[in-house]
């Protein structure tokens, strides 16, 4: 939710309305107005401001993203801060020593930039297009299921898995994410399928 | 957790054993130390290191690792033979008047039909002794020498407050003293909370040490009620969620089964799915089962799954094992049986045990696939990086494709936290370079595959070619769209069950939730338990109303939790068997004479009468199980086993080496080592200032916690002539890592039946990535061995030798 007002934009102009109202009864109108133009924007206040959940520990923390740029009306978005929700009702504004340095995760050298290939017997990775990766990956896998494929048992059953190909899924991805891949997994039949709850 | 972070403020006692929440869990930590200042509460710490929880504790206890089991046999002991037991609750909500069948027993640390061959139990003794009328017999007195309180009065009589000290090393007045403070909470009107994590099911026998917890908190009355309950405190941010959703190499989504291959169709599938009440009038929810499987079919396969073909039952796959888990992926793979493995933001090399193991194991596929927003070392496992990754690339022919995934902050959708409160989260930046998120990633994967399948055929491709797939861009469905699936709809219209001529759910429409779900085909429901997250009221999830009503903690209004918006689950069970209230100041929900109605969502039919429908809706029995007949593996109570590495002999049953019931590996065997050889117990953990193997790659983590390091007590560096910040050498029979030594007062030995047990604490987070400098962590050391019922590796107790190393100390 990209609101259109954001929480310090909002504080911003109603400081400065209360400020107009008991200085103008006073008498000093232009004074509130040159006041209040001599004072720096808040940096914050020109940011969008999006609500998210620590990607960390399953206390599931509220934070607030700023970025410069809104991805709601299209325009490249680039993260510039990150704090704790104050409305959440568990963190109540706080963060942790892990979940204050998000900003850090977001932004981290190790982000991974594009498809990358470590050929047999390589000691490098080098980088491919997307199509090559993806289609290169199916291929692996409709070789593996094709040829190890066990439509029915010994004794006849029925049993259409495929054992010979794993995968192993997040812990930090989303529910839609974890069904999304619980369908195209579980089509395949692939049994050997797992995710981080035990470890 | 059957409770919610927020309603740890409404308890009177907190034990921390099992996890460390100050450190791991901080800002859900608060409502501890809220408890504290605003009711009074105490908190307990049970660990073998004084942990930052421990030091704002009111009491702390150490404890052996691995010896969990018999503090909590202890502590029941301790409550049933000092009467501090709530016997209204006990007898009414529990099994405890069940009586168990004629041949069941229990000797020297084994249960009967034990077969050392099979390393398992034939358990049919381990039942209730079922009476004409097709009911379980109970004995309402307790006075019935087979009924399940005798039983269990007689199985932890054991476990003295002497014994408690001989196998945990928890010193006695110590023991007596949490003994105290948690007998007091057997009152109505006072309650405990336990808030417990990896350390207790990081083990042999882990899912026995969180029923030890469960038996204790039940016959003290303290589940389903405000500031009370079992509380998971979990892991990672949707760990809760992959589960729920069915991840698993056994799960259907909403805790239902794979099929195994001896239930050949659907009506052998369904056979064992009864779930007939097992004592009159009780609710028996899973007697539903067939309208969420089918539900789920229909999401899987939308028109292709028809009555006449069961549903697509058939393409399922079935299992030949009880679970394809971790262990046995790796076990398989290392044994050249498998030649594909993908993972999806998950460190394996890092977060499994025996690494060396593990990267002989993926030294063996044909090809690896990594997804992540960041470089791992398992998508790196081929590249030599010295001491800490001695591998030669020319010889590793594995073909590794890494794929840039987004990351939290650039993806949207929901998370479910360990209180199941499932929280929707808006994008905000744009992913780096050419990072895509892991919805489009599948989408692409399942689309190019059903198109090769389409042209060039193969086998059997029915189940990928008909995938249910809706989506406006099939090439990257929305979350969404997904979350509505996962919330279920109607497949057609549906009548009205009263008035036949009307429509009561249209085509196409959201179900309200799993109440609406039939086993007919006409509703497709991706997660039954998800049912009612996104329904014609909207994204649920998204909600942000902070109201909160007489202060109880609840939080209806914020976000969506499982099942239907219920904030603790067993709430029926806060009022007594008339529906009124255990303690005034905590109610929950009340009878009202005609209705349930309160603070949260009843978790029983809202007109079931109070004497007549027990609180736990989910058991055949109506109530809960001290006594948990056939369902687990190890036993229907928990008993003493030693860790499979343990520096003691296991007092209560010296023939017993680790669970004798928990799945070897041939190889691994010949890889534990022995107290002889490796004389110290070695445990492995979390830092508040690292999140496992991701906050490395954070310039501030990789600052504040820059170095791989141990920690051991005064006395165990005196021993060895280790110094403080001096480098040492860990080893295990099945690795060697080199480290930092924090020498500390926060780990002391402990006396275990009369010698002395030295602790060595070993963190995780580091690896050959990242902003932090290089270090080894624990899983170089780790056994290959997991809990006998659901496989998690026994990391939290494993023995290791440590020597000084010449070098400069810091």
């Amino acid at each position: 939710m990209n609101m259109d007002l954001s929480r310090r934009a909002f504080l911003r102009t109603a400081g400065a309305g209360l400020a107009g109202t008991s200085l103008g009864a006073l008498g000093f109108g232009e004074v509130e107005e040159a006041h209040a133009a001599a004072i720096r924007p808040f940096k914050l206040a020109a940011t969008t401001e999006t609500r998210n959940t620590c990607t960390y520990c399953s206390v599931a923390c509220g934070i607030l993203l700023y970025s410069k740029g809104s991805l709601a009306k299209g325009e490249k978005a680039e993260i510039i801060h990150v704090e704790g929700d104050p409305d959440h009702p568990t963190n109540r504004g706080t963060l942790c020593p892990k979940g204050a340095a998000l900003l850090d995760m977001v932004r981290a050298e190790t982000r991974l930039q594009s498809p990358r290939i470590r050929k047999a017997g390589s000691d490098k990775f080098e980088r491919i297009s997307w199509d090559e990766a993806l289609d290169r990956v199916v291929r692996h896998m409709k070789a593996d299921r094709d040829a190890n494929f066990v439509a029915k048992n010994k004794d006849g059953v029925t049993v259409n898995r495929w054992t010979t190909t794993g995968f192993l899924a997040a812990s930090a991805t989303t529910n839609e994410t974890a069904f999304a891949t619980y369908k195209v997994v579980r089509s395949a039949g692939i049994l050997v399928f797992d995710n981080q709850a035990r470890v | 957790m059957t409770n919610s972070w927020t309603d740890i403020r409404n308890t009177d006692l907190v034990v921390i054993m099992g996890g460390n929440a100050a450190e791991a869990h901080p800002c859900g930590f608060k409502w501890v130390t809220e408890a504290k200042a605003n009711r009074g509460a105490k908190l307990i710490v049970v660990d073998p290191r004084f942990t930052r929880s421990a030091s704002v504790a009111d009491l702390y206890a150490p404890i052996r690792q691995g010896s969990d089991i018999a503090f909590l046999m202890g502590v029941i002991n301790y409550c049933i033979s000092k009467d501090k037991v709530q016997w209204e609750y006990t007898k009414a909500f529990t099994n405890a008047s069940y009586i168990v069948k004629e041949g069941f027993g229990y000797a020297d640390g084994l249960f009967t039909g034990y077969d050392e061959g099979k390393r398992d139990y034939d358990r049919s003794s381990w039942d209730y002794e079922i009476g004409p009328d097709g009911f379980a017999v109970v004995d309402e007195t307790l006075q019935h020498p087979r009924c399940v309180w005798n039983l269990l009065k007689a199985h932890v009589a054991t476990y003295t407050p002497e014994m408690v000290e001989r196998i945990c090393g928890t010193p006695k007045d110590k023991f007596l003293k949490v003994c105290e403070m948690i007998a007091e909470t057997s009152s109505p009107q006072k309650t405990m909370t336990s808030m417990y994590a990896l350390g207790w099911t990081q083990h042999s026998k882990g899912s026995q040490n969180i029923r030890g917890m469960a038996m204790l908190q039940l016959i003290l009355g303290n589940i389903g009620v405000r500031g009370g309950g079992m509380n998971a405190l979990r892991g990672h941010s949707n760990i809760q969620g992959l589960t729920d959703i069915g991840l698993m190499s056994n799960l259907l989504p909403g805790y239902l089964n794979i099929p195994a291959e001896r239930e050949k169709d659907f009506a052998t599938y369904m056979s064992s799915r009864g779930f007939k009440p097992l004592r009159p009038g009780q609710m028996s929810y899973w007697q539903n089962y067939k309208k969420f499987f089918v539900s789920f079919q229909k999401a899987m396969w939308g028109a292709a799954a028809t009555p006449e073909n069961d549903f697509a039952y058939d393409w399922l796959p079935k299992l030949d094992v009880p679970a394809y888990d971790i262990l046995r992926a790796f076990e398989l793979m290392h044994q050249g049986k498998m030649n594909g493995y993908v993972c999806q933001g998950f460190n394996p090399l890092q977060s499994f045990p025996n690494k060396a193991k593990s990267i002989a194991a993926l030294s063996k596929l044909k090809f690896l696939v990594v997804m992540d927003p960041l470089e791992t070392e398992t998508a790196r496992f081929w590249e030599n990086h010295g001491e800490y990754n001695d591998v030669d690339p020319s010889k590793i022919q594995t073909e590794v494709i890494q794929l840039p995934t987004t990351c939290f902050a650039e993806d949207e959708g929901s998370l479910t936290n360990s209180g199941r409160w499932i929280q929707w989260h808006w994008a905000a930046g744009t992913p780096p370079g050419e990072a895509k998120t892991d919805i489009w990633i599948m989408a692409q994967i399942h689309q190019r595959l059903k198109a090769l399948y389409a042209k060039e055929g193969g086998a059997f491709a029915d189940p990928i070619l008909n995938l249910h797939w809706p989506y406006k861009n099939p090439a990257d469905p929305t979350p969404e769209e997904l979350a509505k699936e996962l919330n279920g709809y109607a497949v057609e219209d549906i009548p009205d069950a009263t008035d036949p001529t009307k429509v009561a759910l249209a085509k196409g429409k959201q179900v309200v939730s799993f109440a609406a779900l039939r086993d007919d085909g006409k509703t497709a429901c991706g997660c039954w338990i998800y049912s009612g997250c996104f329904n014609e009221a909207g994204n649920n999830m998204a909600r942000r109303d902070t109201s909160d009503p007489d202060d109880t903690g609840a939080y209806l209004k914020w976000s969506f939790a499982w099942p239907v918006n219920r904030r603790i689950l067993y709430n029926r069970a806060s009022a007594d068997v008339q529906g009124k209230a255990w303690d005034p100041s905590r109610k929950l929900i009340e009878w009202d004479g005609s209705k349930w109605a309160g603070y949260d969502v009843p978790d029983i039919a809202p007109t079931a009468k109070p004497d007549t429908v027990m609180p736990f809706i989910m058991n055949p029995e109506g109530v809960s199980r001290l006594f948990t007949r056939g369902m687990m593996r190890d036993g229907p109570f928990p008993v003493h086993y030693e860790p499979f590495e343990s520096p003691v002999t296991n007092v209560v049953a010296p023939k017993i080496r680790g669970n004798p019931v928990a799945r070897l590996f041939k190889g691994d065997i010949e890889q534990f080592g022995t107290s002889a050889e490796f004389p110290y117990a070695a445990t492995s953990y979390r830092l508040t200032e690292h999140f496992h193997f991701w906050t490395k790659h954070v310039s501030v983590n990789a600052a504040l916690q820059p170095e791989f390091f141990v920690e051991i007590s005064h006395e165990l560096a005196k021993e060895k002539g280790i110094v403080n910040g001096g480098r040492v050498r860990v080893w295990s029979k099945r690795g060697s890592v080199k480290a930092k030594a924090v020498v500390t007062k926060r780990i002391k030995p402990l006396i275990c039946d009369g010698k002395p047990v030295h602790v060595v604490g070993i963190p995780l987070h580091w690896g050959f990535t990242g902003a932090a400098k290089k270090g080894f962590g624990p899983n170089a050391l780790t056994p290959f061995v997991g809990d006998a019922n659901i496989e998690t590796p026994e990391f939290k107790a494993f023995l290791v030798n440590i020597e000084p190393l010449a070098g400069p100390t810091v």
